[in-house]
């Protein structure tokens, strides 16, 4: 992030002395604060209501439903793993709290199972679990969709089918990557 | 049908109240809860919106994207992804809030329900912040990394992007 910055304002500034846009390169740095602040109420009010129903649907248990349906796909997944009871517990903790958008609830849980997977020695299905959590699979995607409302749009869950499909393809990619750098070097 | 679109907020609202409450839960407390947490979530963003927006809006001033464009606009073609995407593909894996804060620039700039801006909301809603999220398990678990986690989350996040800017094309393009 540090090197991005930097690159970005020199990359910037040459580039506004090559092509002459001095002027207005000079001003975007402060009328991009000023968009930040006058966007920010707007996002604000999609955050709050969505971070109440998200709190409503964790109060109403719907985690640990998931967790339950989770069980047996995260077994193949985790062939190691869910042979311990308490790992496994914490893996489909983890899930469940993705798949409902519970960032906060998510990352206990799964650093659970992390230390779990540690100590019953199936250290290969770490890489399994970050890529699991790293492939963010949401049944809604509320941050996205609290952006999309912020900013007027006709109906901001609309592009949710979409998530899914590029959320499991990505997510197999991952999987996939991991099976053949596994392979390659044991 | 339609109607049941429209009303899919209150309807939501509704459902998970109702749940909620079957499990004995205080609603308007756990609603109060959760309004806090997006106060909480807006405080925690807000600075990266306030430092990665005028960056963007410089890097867009500068005329770098056109100088740069020539030479990497074939390549954006050649892969269907929209060219203005490619800072927030470049951000994603390293911040989440700048990731955010860019895909919402896209957002504004072009508008919510442009190409550009559900392309650019898709890549935001299925991928995380791959870089943080290996840091924390590994140093979480007490273990070294043992260099498959990064080239894998990587190639999750590429196969994202691709995907995203696919799907969108095909759906809205």
């Amino acid at each position: 992030m540090n090197l991005a910055i930097i690159t970005i304002y020199l990359l910037s500034i040459l580039s506004a002395l090559l092509t002459g846009k001095t002027t207005a390169a000079g001003n975007a740095v402060m009328e991009g604060v000023q968009e930040a602040l006058l966007f920010a109420p707007r996002l604000c009010a999609a955050l709050c209501l969505w971070s109440a129903v998200t709190e409503l649907l964790e109060r109403g248990g719907a985690a640990d439903v998931l967790a339950r349906l989770l069980r047996r796909p995260l077994s193949l997944l985790f062939p190691k793993g869910a042979g311990d009871g308490e790992t496994l517990s914490a893996l489909t903790e983890n899930a469940g709290a993705n798949l409902l958008g519970l960032g906060n609830a998510a990352t206990p849980a799964g650093i659970r199972a992390a230390k779990g997977l540690v100590r019953i020695r199936a250290g290969a299905e770490l890489n399994t679990l970050v890529v699991l959590n790293t492939a963010s699979i949401q049944l809604l995607p509320t941050t996205a969709a609290s952006l999309r409302a912020s900013l007027g749009s006709v109906s901001p869950f609309d592009i949710t089918p979409a998530v899914w499909l590029t959320s499991v393809f990505s997510l197999l990619a991952g999987l996939m990557a991991i099976r053949l750098l596994n392979g390659s070097r044991t | 049908m339609k109607a049941l679109a429209q009303l899919l907020v209150p309807l939501l609202v509704a459902a998970a109240a109702l749940a909620a409450r079957m499990h004995g839960a205080d609603i308007y407390e756990a609603m109060t809860a959760g309004a806090r947490k997006g106060l909480l979530t807006l405080w925690s963003i807000l600075p990266a919106l306030l430092v990665v927006f005028p960056m963007i809006r410089l890097l867009e001033a500068s005329g770098l994207p056109e100088l740069l464009g020539a030479v990497l606009r074939p390549v954006f073609r050649l892969l269907g992804v929209p060219e203005e995407t490619g800072l927030l593909m470049l951000l994603r894996p390293l911040s989440g809030s700048a990731a955010l804060a860019a895909a919402s620039e896209l957002m504004q700039r072009h508008g919510p329900d442009s190409l550009i801006g559900r392309t650019a909301a898709v890549m935001l809603g299925s991928s995380e912040t791959s870089l943080y999220v290996i840091a924390v398990y590994f140093s979480a678990a007490g273990v070294r990394d043992d260099g498959r986690a990064l080239p894998a989350a990587l190639c999750a996040d590429l196969t994202c992007f691709l995907t995203a800017a696919w799907v969108c094309r095909l759906l809205w393009g």
